[in-house]
């Protein structure tokens, strides 16, 4: 554990004031995530996984505690443009063509037409939309749209992509072609991944950590190492997949589940 | 499939053109057999023969009129739309503007054009041009206005993690986002731009638009040629409206499939 993590969290709390009193969204937490790793937050609804991921963005401000990406402040690693971020809602501006979304990121920062343009074709290529670059968000489907989405979050080479349940509104089966084509997209680019999802088998396929959290206060109960031999469809069937899910399962339910040897992967917290 | 279509156009055109024909014919039997006198209603016949021998004044008396609803409509639309910026922009603006827009709109623009002739002179065109632009503003403030609140949180968020400034979301987001808000006034305003534009021709001023035409013909008992010159301004109306509709199809094409 030397050099710079990726995203080095420390104390953080989290509150929100609202009308109906004070909400305790994240308590204690402290996460590092290292460079180049993949690691999904899953958790029960209302647990605090946006907020956490919100936090690193610097959408909202922490109540307390320290939130490092890259080195740097929260603040200033969106400043610099060092994360790019899908949300479950696309987010995609109708009035844009889909390349003309694709290059949101590239126009607002000052990058010229003619390297927008070759940048978004490279991207769009990569996740299989080249033929759609002409048309409209509104005439794509939902995977579609989610595919354009995570192409404009990885316009600008971010060294950390951010990821908000972004295949929670698709069917299993295009559930299960994003992600593959999510980690074909890793393999190439490197980049670190945080991503939110409530499905066990989606984090344990993905992921290199698992960090469970429990809700009230939103909390961190364990952090899940999955070690797969491979990331294909076969490694849906491996036996470290499965024991990766019973881990995970175990912790969101706070005791060992039944009829599994204890102590497979993680380290308790 | 063109053959569809078009069979589907003319099923769409034949309805209103037969009502159409079959409500003049009605007119006429009306104004003939119940020898209606022609100060109350003339018969379609009657505004006929009196059309085609005005028809090229009612031109002329139209494209007066037109010219003053056109610049009274873009500069109307213009000021409207900016203030609706400004107001999405900057807070005090929009707590200034808004009650103001409420109240004003409650108030009937037109009685503002004797007030406009006697401070511009009822000679100049610039009091017509000025009620038509007031008319026109508060249906493109509040329509722009509206369209320019209503920003998705996830726009919000994403523009906030790409470090947008201020303007940048009001030009990539809130913007284009109140294009079709911004159509639906511009198409209310196409038309009452007519409406302000004729009706402020009957308090004096230039005689030269169509609702000066109007008020001289009815006061010299010329009923047939006073409807002719309402024939004037209905079309007239009628084509403000249609380019209105005509330019939301091309310059708003994220609404098209809805329409
Ligand atoms: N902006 C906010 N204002 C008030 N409460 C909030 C806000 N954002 C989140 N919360 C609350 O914080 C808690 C955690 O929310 P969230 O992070 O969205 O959970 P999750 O993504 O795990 O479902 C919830 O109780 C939620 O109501
Ligand atoms: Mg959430």
């Amino acid at each position: 554990m030397t050099g710079t993590a990726a995203v080095e969290i420390r104390g953080l709390e989290q509150r929100f004031e609202t009308r109906r009193g004070s909400v305790h969204a994240l308590t204690g937490i402290d996460l590092r995530i290292e460079a180049g790793s993949f690691v999904s937050l899953i958790g029960p609804s209302g647990c605090g996984k946006s907020t956490l991921l919100r936090c690193i963005a610097d959408l909202v401000t922490p109540t307390g505690g320290e939130v490092l990406v890259g080195g740097v402040s929260a603040r200033r690693a969106r400043e610099e443009h060092h994360y790019g971020i899908a949300f479950q809602a696309a987010g995609l501006l109708d009035w844009r063509t889909v390349q003309r979304n694709v290059e949101l990121p590239l126009e607002l920062h000052g990058v010229g037409k003619r390297d927008r343009a070759a940048r978004a074709a490279h991207l769009l290529e990569m996740v299989g939309l080249a033929d759609f670059a002409r048309m409209r968000p509104a005439e794509l489907s939902g995977g579609m749209q989610q595919r354009v989405a995570i192409a404009r979050a990885l316009a600008e080479e971010p060294p950390l992509l951010l990821m908000d349940e972004p295949f929670g509104a698709l069917d299993e089966m295009t559930r299960e072609r994003m992600q593959a084509e999510l980690l074909a997209i890793r393999e190439r680019t490197g980049t670190t991944v945080v991503f939110v999802t409530h499905s066990i088998a989606e984090a344990v396929f993905c992921s290199t950590q698992v960090v469970v959290m429990s809700a009230r206060p939103g909390r961190i109960v364990r952090v899940v190492d999955v070690d797969l031999p491979t990331r294909d469809e076969d490694a849906r069937e491996h036996p470290s997949f499965f024991a990766g899910i019973t881990a995970v399962r175990e912790a969101l339910r706070g005791r060992p589940v039944r009829g599994v040897p204890a102590g497979l992967g993680g380290d308790d917290r | 499939m063109n053959g569809l279509l078009a069979h589907r156009r003319a099923a769409l055109v034949l309805p209103p053109l037969l009502a159409g024909v079959a409500a003049l014919a009605i007119w006429q039997a009306v104004v003939v057999l119940g020898r209606i006198a022609t100060f109350v209603l003339p018969s379609p016949t009657a505004i006929a023969t009196a059309f085609g021998t005005v028809a090229p004044d009612v031109v002329t008396a139209a494209t007066a009129t037109g010219t003053t609803a056109l610049v009274g409509l873009v500069a109307g639309s213009l000021a409207g739309v900016a203030a609706a910026v400004l107001a999405a922009r900057l807070r005090v603006f929009d707590e200034v503007l808004s009650p103001l827009s409420a109240a004003a709109n409650a108030m009937p623009i037109i009685a503002l054009a004797p007030v406009f002739n006697a401070m511009f002179g009822s000679t100049s065109p610039v009091p017509r041009r000025l009620v038509v632009a007031v008319a026109v503003f508060f249906p493109l403030f509040v329509n722009t206005a509206r369209g320019l609140r209503q920003v998705s949180p996830v726009h919000t968020e994403l523009m906030r993690s790409l470090d947008a400034t201020g303007w940048a979301f009001t030009r990539h987001v809130r913007l284009p986002g109140a294009v079709p808000h911004l159509f639906t006034g511009l198409r209310l305003a196409s038309s009452l731009s007519v409406i302000a534009a004729v009706v402020a021709e009957y308090f004096g001023g230039r005689q030269d638009g169509l609702g000066s035409r109007i008020t001289s013909a009815a006061s010299n008992s010329a009923y047939p040629r006073a409807w002719s010159y309402v024939l004037g301004a209905v079309a007239l109306g009628l084509v403000f409206y249609l380019v209105a509709l005509l330019l939301e199809r091309l310059l708003s094409p994220h609404t098209r499939r809805s329409l």
